[in-house]
């Protein structure tokens, strides 16, 4: 008869956290950022046809970083889940939060009781009907929710990329200032990312029923090139923005909390 | 709910009456118990107006194509027998950005089919990632109504019509169905449920090749109009109410739904127009009532 050997559960959460993290860090790396008018997605990603960015409902988007048949599965299950939840209730009653927490279940099932966890880190964004109230959740590859409030980057390299958004960040910004800070974190000051190895998203108050849609290359290239506009025009936005920043430094803690989790993860949790 | 993940080999990929059926939400379309003492009536009795039936059914709506896209109308009467059950029924409806779905029948299971309809073809282009082609639209419309045939032998027919812009060809495509699920392109116009007929001659009395926009539009309404003339279960424009019916356009540009206001100008053209074909027509019992 043998006798399997004694492995601490501690060693088995540490290596398969460290197998998750090299996975994701294989990757390329995206950016989310609330601005004025709804949620904007950035994405690292020369494939045209193969998304990290997609819709999952009117006003809900997906994103996904790290292995991609294993996102995949994960957005088209979302995409099911917030269908099904619309057809048998109403349109309405499909929201963000709830289908966060069904993934940050499902990953923190995957790892704790399969053998190989998932090597994903997804976004779940939700448009509110207002601003100052959109949602992003970020939900780690172990089953960790946080949910940003105003930005959130996943991804191997996050936490440099974070840095650069913090400092970049403005409330109230507009599309194009929005997306040239998240392309000028995601690509660091070592190289530049042209509109061919991006794939932009947005979800937008604008866009009607259906709030999500693509930036096609032709609009990329436009409002990269755009003339940056003085700041100082978003007065009206202050009183928000010194609302959110209240709130916002216990915010980036978690942020940083989460990505400094997942650049040297200890515990599991 | 739980988050619906299947292995691969039981995926239901992007057909989202599958996925229905996977979750056990789907919606039996078997035939009621206890109602074949009555007998299979005729089938299209609800969707031509040959049997009054007691079950609600919505009545006229028309399809036809112009230069650079389609037009569906259809009226906002709906009857319960011999009495009126909605005045403002809405019988027209977006299948998806660029196709557009019409109904006839009884309202029950006519509105459910169009609300699964308009959700398959969104989850499919969601899950695939693009959107089906207007043909696959037309035969994923004609799978529901085929399904629904035992319903149909009931006396609870849906027919439906379906039309929208072909990207592939650029031009705008109609499809007519029977209760059977068969369906079959028209080339130019198609008018069905009981005032179907009426509306039908008057579209082929104005039809030509090649009618811009808004003659299209005009050609739709009189024929609306014509059906409500003849036709009992057709609503004409309510002008106390202030309802009239319902308009989309789709093209290049996607499915549009006119305005009230539009409509109602359209209307008041249409009847000034006629007021003044027949002047003397009015104290002799030709008034509109």
């Amino acid at each position: 008869m043998t006798v399997p050997f004694y492995v601490a559960p501690e060693q088995v959460m540490k290596d398969r956290a460290e197998y998750a993290q090299k996975g994701i860090a294989r990757g390329r790396s995206l950016v989310a950022t609330i601005y004025r008018d709804g949620v904007l997605i950035v994405a690292d990603n020369p494939s045209r046809s193969l998304h990290k960015i997609s819709e999952i409902y009117d006003r809900i988007a997906f994103a996904g970083v790290g292995k991609y048949n294993e996102y995949d599965q994960l957005r088209v299950a979302g995409v099911r889940h917030a269908d099904t939840k619309g057809y048998a209730f109403s349109r309405e009653d499909v929201d963000a939060r709830s289908l966060a927490n069904l993934y940050a279940q499902h990953l923190g099932n995957v790892f704790t009781h399969e053998m190989k966890p998932l090597e994903v880190e997804i976004l779940v964004a939700e448009l509110a009907a207002v601003p100052g109230n959109d949602q992003l959740y970020h939900i780690a590859y172990e089953g960790t929710i946080t949910d940003e409030e105003r930005f959130a980057v996943l991804g191997g390299e996050a936490e440099p990329i974070a840095e650069r958004m913090e400092q970049a960040w403005r409330s109230d910004w507009s599309l194009g200032e929005a997306l040239r800070a998240a392309v000028a974190a995601l690509a660091g000051p070592d190289r530049t990312l042209g509109p061919s190895h991006l794939e932009v998203a947005f979800l937008s108050r604008e866009n009607g029923r259906r709030a999500f849609r693509r930036l096609t290359e032709a609009e990329l290239v436009t409002l990269l090139e755009e003339q940056p506009t003085d700041g100082r025009q978003d007065g009206a936005g202050q009183d928000a923005a010194s609302g959110g920043a209240e709130a916002a430094p216990g915010s980036s803690g978690t942020g940083s909390a989460s990505s400094s989790g997942a650049s040297g993860r200890g515990t599991a949790r | 709910m739980p988050l619906p993940l299947f292995s691969p080999a039981e995926d239901p990929g992007p057909d989202f009456k599958a996925l229905l059926r996977r979750t056990g939400l789907a919606v039996p379309t078997t035939p009621l118990p206890g109602a074949s003492t009555t007998g299979p009536r005729d089938p299209l009795g609800s969707a031509t107006g040959q049997s009054p039936s007691t079950f609600m059914h919505g009545t006229t709506v028309v399809a036809l194509r112009f230069a650079g896209g389609i037009v569906m109308a259809g009226d906002r009467r709906a009857t319960e027998g011999y009495s009126i059950a909605h005045r403002a029924m809405e019988k027209v409806f977006p299948g998806d950005r660029w196709s557009a779905v019409a109904i006839a029948g009884v309202a029950g299971p006519a509105v459910e089919m169009v609300r699964l309809f308009q959700v398959q073809l969104e989850h499919y282009e969601k899950v695939e990632g693009l959107s089906l082609s207007l043909e696959g639209k037309a035969n994923q419309l004609a799978q529901m109504v085929r399904e629904h045939l035992p319903m149909a032998m009931q006396g609870l027919a849906v027919v439906p019509l379906f039309a929208g812009y072909d990207h592939r060809r650029q031009t705008g495509r109609i499809f007519t169905y029977d209760v059977t699920g068969g369906h079959y392109e028209e080339t130019d116009f198609q008018a069905t449920g009981s005032g179907g007929r009426d509306a039908r001659t008057t579209i082929k009395l104005g039809y030509r090749e090649g009618l811009s926009r808004d003659e299209a539009i005009d050609l739709a309404i009189e024929a609306l109009f014509e059906a409500a003339d003849e036709d009992a279960g057709t609503g004409g424009p309510d002008l106390v109410r202030g309802i009239y019916p319902l308009v989309a356009v789709v093209d290049a540009d996607g499915y549009v739904q006119l305005e009230d206001s539009d409509v109602a100008a359209r209307f008041e053209s249409l009847i000034a127009r006629k007021r003044k074909e027949r002047p003397g027509g009015m104290s002799s019992g030709g008034e509109l009532r």
